[in-house]
């Protein structure tokens, strides 16, 4: 018994070696792995889901199908918002079946977990949809790559303006964890620096039901604006109650986060009006329009910042693999730093050494119903942010070469 | 801003009112759970997941059928009974002389069942059922703006509750249910058809939840996990109240919804654990519940 | 005879199986059926459903993560000190609940582990919703590194194998008797004067403790420690497992936790994933209407009518 075990322990061993030694030059194992780690039916599931798989999807086909001759393949898993099941995935994923990079990423918890065990296992993260700007501060990590937007951008878009305009008291109605916490703590230093104050806060857990009693605390906090920083279906019932408590009329809501999916979502009579950040709309120009044509006619509603950031992450990783010859994480990453990356959605963009992707933002204001020429219609665009001004400068320890 | 002793007692009214709107839900439930469990003795796990259903329901006949929601009302309730009628026929009646923790996990088993379908079919990150236009707008009180749809909540389910808990304890009816149930092998000799009792029972415990559901479809949003996270909090309402208790059920329904509220304005973060302490301390002074008679 | 034959098969296949399977999966199917194990103890051998098990899992996960997180002690320290936590609020939440019997039993476990969900929820250490992420797995007595998964596994296995025979030797101890006793009569029992409370609380204690043990155990597996191991969902599945299996035998959990697990990893993966609640439930139906005694109470009974009498 004993001697078969051991006999069974060192094959194992050898195979185990065998695989380490061909990583040297090439794709490691005959084809490209690609993973998507999405909310596939959840909160944020409009927001990046399926329509993140087929975001992916259309990046590999638009590529080609293949690279350096060998086949790209997508993997796809659900993590329902929980870090524990994310986390767990893709440590299956990298370790025993061979995926090279992970895009999707979607709650700021998720993500963080899943960058821990993608930079252990040296892989590369392409995440297009997470808010916190941990991933290129205090968790930078040299295989980290944060696409489309991060809180500072969505602080910097939409707080500073307001702010600036003699809306000096703030009150926050917070989603209870790492993006949450991230967007109050940046959009309170904006409102700090431009001479304004916090009134008070209240953290609801993510996938709240009933806000009412968090609109009732706004309410009575005297406040010039409640600040919604909370996403996905969470922003819409939020924005929903503020509503039918009278509180929209009474003050400036504020959507720090709003994906297209849910603007569209809401009722031009609550949501009309309201300005916000973001880092992508479809009806920018002939090429944005172009692609989320396609896009529609697969997934069947327009795309979200998060679905553009996918394709443009992806694409822009799959061209440093083909530039390179290898799928080798640090050599490609070195590649995708030095090219700045060009589509319809990286406009006048650049790949930091900290990871951090720049490029520009867009102040939008949601349309009025009379406003609206189709149901796509949804946001006017008021401004472009360069995306110097919208993202925070490079931190010294997060320089990675 | 009206204060006493450092209190906003505006942001305090508005507090309480709010946790009475949800204690309306809790009364509602809650009673249906004491009388499966206290005429049957069965434990519906279930509750909260026919909740759910109730609550799709409603916007399934919306949106396809373009009921509306004063027929789901009706409706609702009647379809959800009937599910719990052929739950009841079909599934727990086999297992009525084992243990009653097999009823308890067997219902646990329904609940994830129901849940999983719909999450399935729609997704769990929600829909939206718009306010009967009827309720739409609100009251300006002094200390708030009462939503017309919430009032009617209160009102409604309080209406509903004291008519259920009349209809048992004060009528010939409840009498007969009681009898039914306490003393099956009498009232069988009586020439009354027990097992129908038990199952109509059954499946009226379950419109209630199926009523819940259509209520909360306008204010909560309709999706597949709003029942599985109120079941437990009712489940403790039932045990403080005392299990079986029908009385009892409804009154520390609304009571708990207020001390929620209450808590909310004090310590929000605790809101959603204010209900369990109150359990562990009751059971442990009081065993049998507040409202339960000692056994 | 033939029972020390089949656990030596079993764990002569344990020894060989992560040559097989990814062993990371295997890992986790064992700190389950430690889980279930403890679980079971309580349920199949004293009679009482506990429904707050997971405060224990998780108690010791999170004890575990935060000390291996910031104070840098051995993994085995860190797993004891976490074990020991568990056991230490098994010890308090015991005295409080087995007084109590039934669903007042069940109810009152529950509201007990919900209140420690709560404080974890807000507790600034254990990161609330995000959970404790990036917990070392360290180095065994300071010698053996664990980050290697194939090191971990064997490590795990033993602590399950220690587990798993702790809880043998108490069902099979004059202990163990008494338990059962309270069981299938507690009246007797008491009139037999036995201090049925104070034999209910001990087991809870030994319940507690080695769930805390697959918790912290847990923890160090997948380098996380979260919510969802204190949440009663968390409760539910391992009622799940151990009814699948078999409530009241001793193989029981493990098959059950296997079982689980292994569905759940499975249907995770491919499009099937959205019937996962769905296949858990109707496994749950179909064994409390038609195998109320588990996979391994139906095999055990096939073979009692057909080799013994």
């Amino acid at each position: 018994m004993k001697a078969m075990t051991k006999t069974l322990m060192s094959a194992a061993m050898a195979t185990a070696i065998a695989a380490t030694g061909a990583q040297a030059a090439g794709l490691s194992d005959d084809k490209l792995k690609i993973g998507v780690l999405a909310d596939m039916g959840g909160v944020y599931a409009d927001v990046c889901g399926p329509g993140c798989v087929t975001a992916v999807e259309m990046a590999v086909e638009d590529f080609g199908g293949s690279v350096l001759g060998k086949p790209i393949e997508i993997v796809t898993a659900d993590d329902q918002n929980k870090a524990d099941v994310g986390s767990a995935k893709v440590r299956e994923w990298v370790e025993d079946q061979q995926v090279d990079a992970v895009t999707g990423l979607v709650a700021s918890s998720v993500t963080g977990a899943v960058t821990k065990v993608l930079t252990d296992n040296k892989k590369i993260a392409l995440i297009s949809t997470s808010a916190s700007n941990a991933f290129t501060t205090k968790a930078c990590s040299p295989y980290n790559a944060h696409w489309t937007y991060n809180v500072v951008a969505l602080a910097n878009g939409t707080v500073k303006p307001m702010v600036q305009s003699g809306k000096k008291k703030w009150f926050f109605i917070t989603a209870d964890y790492a993006f949450g916490h991230a967007l109050e703590k940046v959009a309170t230093g904006v409102i700090e620096n431009n001479g304004g104050e916090v009134v008070g806060a209240v953290r609801a857990p993510l996938g709240t039901t009933d806000f009412s009693s968090y609109v009732l605390q706004a309410q009575s906090s005297g406040a010039d604006v409640v600040a919604l920083a909370n996403a996905g279906s969470d922003f819409v019932n939020s924005l929903k109650t503020a509503a039918e408590f009278g509180l929209t009329e009474m003050v400036d809501v504020a959507g720090l986060l709003v994906f297209t999916p849910n603007a569209q979502a809401l009722d031009p009579a609550i949501a009309g009006g309201m300005k916000l950040t973001t880092g992508f709309y479809w009806d920018l120009d002939d090429e944005t329009r172009a692609w989320s044509k396609r896009f529609k006619e697969r997934h069947g509603s327009i795309p979200a910042m998060g679905h553009a950031g996918a394709y443009s992450a992806t694409m822009h990783y799959l061209n440093a693999v083909k530039a390179t010859g290898t799928d080798d994480s640090d050599t490609v990453m070195k590649h995708m730093k030095a090219n700045k990356p060009n589509d319809f959605f990286a406009r006048n963009a650049t790949l930091r050494a900290d990871g951090r992707m720049v490029h520009d933002m867009y102040q939008v204001r949601i349309k009025t119903a009379s406003e609206r020429k189709s149901e796509d219609d949804i946001f006017a665009v008021e401004k472009v942010i360069p995306g110097d001004e919208a993202f925070a400068p490079m931190l010294a320890q997060c320089e990675f070469k | 801003m009206v204060t006493f002793l450092g209190i906003n007692l505006f942001g305090l009214s508005g507090q309480l009112l709010v946790g009475l709107i949800n204690g309306s839900f809790y009364a509602l439930l809650s009673l249906g759970l004491a009388i499966i469990f206290g005429l049957l003795k069965i434990i519906n796990f279930a509750q909260g997941a026919l909740y759910m259903v109730g609550a799709f329901i409603a916007w399934m006949a919306l949106q396809y059928m373009g009921i509306n929601y004063w027929a789901a009302l009706i409706i609702v309730p009647l379809l959800v009974g009937v599910i719990g009628v052929l739950m009841e026929r079909y599934l727990l009646r086999p297992i009525a002389n084992e243990d009653h923790l097999y009823s308890l996990l067997l219902t646990f088993g329904i609940a994830l069942i129901l849940q999983g379908a719909f999450t399935h079919g729609f997704g769990s990150s929600g829909l939206s059922y718009a306010i009967p236009a009827e309720l739409k707008g609100g009251t300006k009180l002094p200390f708030m703006y009462l939503p017309n749809y919430r009032a009617w909540i209160i009102v409604a389910s309080i209406t509903v509750c004291f008519g259920t808990w009349w209809m048992i304890e004060k009528t010939k009816l409840g009498a007969y249910l009681r009898a039914g149930t306490e003393n099956p092998q009498m009232m069988q000799a009586f020439g009354i058809n027990v097992p129908l009792i038990v199952t109509l029972t059954f499946g009226f415990g379950v419109a209630l939840a199926g009523l819940a559901g259509v209520m909360a479809a306008p204010v909560y949003a309709v999706s597949p996990e709003m029942g599985s996270n109120m079941l437990i909090v009712v489940f403790a309402i039932v045990v403080i109240g005392g299990m079986g208790s029908i009385g009892g059920a409804i009154l520390t329904g609304l009571g708990m919804g207020v001390v929620e509220g209450l808590t909310k304005y004090f310590y929000p973060e605790a809101s959603t654990t204010i209900i369990f302490l109150v359990m562990v301390v009751v059971l442990l002074l009081k065993p049998a519940g507040l409202f339960g008679k000692e056994a | 005879m033939k029972i020390n034959k089949l656990y030596l098969g079993l764990l002569g296949f344990a020894l060989i199986a992560p040559t097989i399977l990814y062993p990371v999966f295997l890992m986790k199917v064992l700190c389950f059926a430690l889980f279930a194990c403890a679980f079971n103890l309580l349920l199949g051998f004293v009679g009482l459903l506990s429904f707050g098990h997971a405060v224990f899992l998780g108690t010791g996960g999170y004890v575990t993560g935060y000390l291996m997180m910031n104070t840098g002690i051995t993994p085995e320290l860190g797993i004891l000190c976490g074990t020991a936590a568990a056991a230490l609020l098994g010890a308090f939440y015991g005295k409080l609940s087995v007084k109590r019997e039934g669903i007042y039993f069940a109810m009152v476990t529950l509201a007990l582990a919900q209140l420690m969900f709560f404080v974890y929820l807000q507790a600034p250490f254990t990161g609330g919703e995000d959970g404790m992420q990036g917990v070392p797995r360290g180095e065994l007595f300071g010698l053996i590194d664990l980050s290697d998964n194939m090191a971990m596994y064997y490590f795990v296995l033993a602590v399950f194998v220690f587990g798993f025979w702790l809880i043998h030797r108490t069902i099979h101890s004059p202990f163990g008797q008494v338990l059962k006793a309270i069981r299938e009569n507690e009246p007797r029992a008491v009139s037999l004067g036995y201090n049925v409370n104070d034999y209910k609380w001990v087991a809870f204690i030994i319940s507690s403790a080695l769930a805390g043990l697959a918790g912290s155990t847990k923890t160090l597996v997948f380098q996380l420690a979260s919510l969802t191991d204190v949440h009663w969902h968390m409760s539910g599945e391992v009622v799940l497992m151990t009814l699948v299996g078999g409530m009241g035998t001793i193989l029981g959990p493990l098959v059950g936790a296997g079982v689980v697990v292994g569905i759940q990893n499975y249907l995770s993966g491919g499009e099937l994933g959205n019937y996962l609640h769905i296949i858990m439930g109707a496994i749950f139906v179909i064994c409390v209407l038609a195998f109320r005694s588990g996979i391994v109470g139906e095999i055990n009974k096939v073979i009692k009518r057909n080799f013994s009498s």
